[in-house]
């Protein structure tokens, strides 16, 4: 309905003067409300509005896209000439350059020049001014600066879908080149476009990876061949293993056949040592561990199913999470399996049943991460659900040494190359950890959890993985990355200290039981055998006997021990869990509820 | 225009010296004892941190110029005269 008003004027009328007047208000229009189009808007609730006197504004947040830079260099040739003098041309450079010989103030100019020239050139050679004093003097220790590491560099996964960083590997040789496998862990959660690539970073560029390895499936963890940097063996999520030379190019130049690998993720690969420096391993939580020739990935060379009954049975074996092999001990190795127990193998066994030498229990969740000490082989660090322990190989009933219970789950650990009593390690709630032999909260390196972690050989830099597939590497502060004095055999009688203490405990719950076992037995013959009196009144003495007995040595051997170990104290200058002392005293307190 | 000539032979006579060049003010060398290349490549470069030098001196306290600049690296010393119209480049090897 359009409201028009209409105004006429007489065309004589025009160009009149304007007489104005007054007149009372004229109803024009006279709009009504239509109630029918009340139906189709709906009530509000009323509410308390109140209004500002001022501009309304809206919060609002920008963050700029991150920009790609890349560096290329620039030529630089020949210029300033002025616009009639042409370069190239010789003869008209030349004559430019008489021309301003002759000039008079270029003539006092460089005069001038000289002098201050020369008196500054004759300076240099009077005098070394910028000798190096006290060059040959040592740096001597710096006080206890709190250790930190600082974060260089990060290197994200250029997909748009976020795959976690499951392995890291460090390049043998130039210690500039990283390589990261990237996969999605959570079950079921890899989506169909999600990449299945595996990069190659150059350290200086953290902008684009340097080369891609292109698998069929995800792969989990990679590794660098010690001996030949220009190949890698990778373990996929199929439980294929590849085989890559990075002269050939990003696809892989062998694959595993389906059927003779694992049935599970491969959770870890490691080369071996071994004269055609061809030999890798690789385990997986389907139970088995099974060892590869490169040259010939068809089939396995050797297979092995961690069960524990040593029987072979597939159905009953542990999965394996972990590996382990060390250098300096080619024929062992050991395996970290998902229910927190660590096999340790021998690899020349002749028969399957062999092979299998004995387990570490102690953990409580999977084991993540296995790794020997490199300076003493005998101990060897684990991580699994909320603590790292570290173990000596005699020991077998528990770790010798332990961390408390974090506040979230370790993922992974590593020792450091140059410092014994140093490892690192990594946690789901985004923390890297570095432990002196006692956990001292490291810094917050990213807000996502970490998965992996791995220190390079020269032990300056390290580089973790997180969830979101960034991977960051930071640089390690000299405190922590250069041996002290003294260290090594501190570190070591630490070790002996706590493998001893743990070697008592041992034979002493041994002890314990065997007693009761010998009682329980000699018992059983007297109520059987009905024998004489005395022997009777023995039996009936004995369980009050026993308990008032074994408790009398129990509180005298905690003592003993007490004494003990507030000696070693005293000696040793590093700190240490106290927790311990009192889990050997619930450990303790357990055994006597037991044989009561 | 001997002078010049006299002046220049007893800086690049002095113990340690690898090269002088004289530069105008536009960057082009006027006279030099290095190659071509080398020339070209310190006129340009040692031009623009001159210009950079100066303009921080002046910045800091106006009434004060540049009169002379040392650029000492790991394996010799440039040295650096500047003038209103040219400047002075000397390379020289220091006396270790």
């Amino acid at each position: 309905m359009e409201i028009v008003h209409v105004y006429t004027k007489v065309r004589a009328e025009f160009g009149r003067q304007c007489m104005f007047s007054d007149r009372p208000a004229e109803l024009l229009l006279d709009l009504q409300p239509d109630p029918s189009v009340g139906q189709t808007f709906v009530s509000r609730n009323p509410r308390d509005v109140a209004p500002q006197v001022c501009r309304a504004m809206s919060e609002h947040q920008v963050n700029t896209e991150r920009f790609e830079s890349s560096s290329c260099g620039m030529n630089h040739v020949e210029g300033g000439w002025p616009k009639d003098i042409n370069p190239a041309e010789m003869e008209q450079t030349i004559r430019f350059r008489k021309k301003v010989e002759k000039d008079e103030g270029y003539v006092n100019s460089v005069l001038h020049l000289g002098s201050v020239m020369e008196h500054c050139s004759r300076q240099n050679n009077a005098a070394d001014i910028y000798q190096d004093y006290f060059e040959e003097e040592e740096e001597s220790e710096e006080g206890q600066e709190t250790p930190f590491a600082k974060t260089i560099n990060v290197f994200r996964d250029p997909n748009e879908v976020k795959r976690t960083v499951t392995a890291l590997s460090w390049h043998p040789d130039s210690s500039r080149k990283l390589a990261a496998a990237y996969s999605c862990l959570e079950f079921q959660k890899s989506t169909r476009d999600m990449s299945l690539d595996s990069y190659i970073w150059d350290i200086e560029n953290p902008n684009r990876p340097e080369m891609a390895l292109k698998p069929t499936s995800p792969l989990i963890c990679l590794e660098y061949n010690p001996k030949d940097s220009h190949t890698l063996v990778g373990g996929s999520y199929n439980g294929q293993i590849a085989y890559w030379d990075t002269r050939r190019g990003s696809q892989p130049v062998e694959f595993s056949s389906v059927e003779q690998s694992h049935r599970d993720p491969v959770y870890k690969i490691i080369w071996l040592q071994s004269k055609t420096g061809t030999d890798a391993f690789s385990a997986s939580t389907d139970g088995q561990v099974l060892w590869w020739d490169v040259r010939k990935l068809s089939e396995p060379t050797e297979r092995l199913v961690l069960d524990l009954s040593r029987e072979g049975n597939l159905d009953r074996a542990l999965g394996a999470i972990s590996l382990e092999f060390e250098a300096t001990m080619p024929t062992k190795f050991m395996v970290g399996t998902e229910q927190g127990v660590v096999v340790s193998c021998n690899r020349k066994a002749k028969t399957a049943a062999e092979k299998i030498v004995c387990t570490y229990e102690g953990h409580h969740g999977p084991v993540y991460a296995l790794q020997r000490n490199p300076f003493f082989p005998k101990n060897f660090l684990t991580v699994g659900d909320w603590t790292a322990r570290i173990w000596s190989e005699d020991i077998k009933e528990s770790s010798i040494m332990w961390t408390k219970y974090q506040t979230s789950f370790l993922m992974d650990t590593c020792w450091s190359p140059v410092r014994p009593s140093v490892f690192f390690t990594v946690k789901m709630d985004g923390v890297l950890d570095h432990c002196v032999l006692s956990p001292s909260a490291g810094p917050q390196v990213c807000d996502q959890a970490l998965y992996s972690l791995r220190v390079q050989d020269n032990g300056r830099f390290l580089a973790c993985g997180s969830q979101q597939g960034g991977a960051t590497l930071l640089e390690i502060c000299p405190g922590l990355s250069t041996l002290q004095k003294n260290e090594k055999s501190l570190l070591a009688a630490m070790f002996e200290r706590e493998t001893k203490r743990e070697k008592i405990l041992e034979a002493r719950q041994k002890e314990i039981r065997l007693k009761e076992r010998s009682r329980s037995a000699q018992s059983r013959e007297e109520e059987g055998g009905g024998g004489g009196g005395g022997a009777r009144e023995e039996g009936e003495d004995s369980p009050d006997q026993l308990i008032s007995n074994a408790e009398n040595n129990f509180y005298n051997i905690v003592e003993a021990e007490l004494r003990r170990r507030r000696e070693k104290e005293e000696e040793e200058n590093q700190e240490k869990d106290v927790c311990e002392e009192k889990e050997v005293k619930e450990e303790e307190e357990e055994e006597e509820e037991e044989e009561r | 225009m001997a002078e010049v000539e006299e002046t220049l032979k007893r800086i690049q006579s002095q113990k340690g010296v690898q090269g002088v060049i004289i530069v105008n003010s536009e960057g082009i060398p006027i006279k030099t004892t290095l190659d071509n290349s080398s020339t070209v490549q310190y006129a340009g470069l040692i031009h623009q941190l001159v210009m950079k030098a100066r303009s921080t001196v002046r910045d800091i306290d106006p009434q004060n110029d540049l009169t002379f600049l040392r650029v000492r690296s790991k394996k010799n010393e440039i040295m650096i005269a500047p003038d209103k119209d040219y400047f002075l480049i000397v390379i020289q090897n220091p006396s270790d």
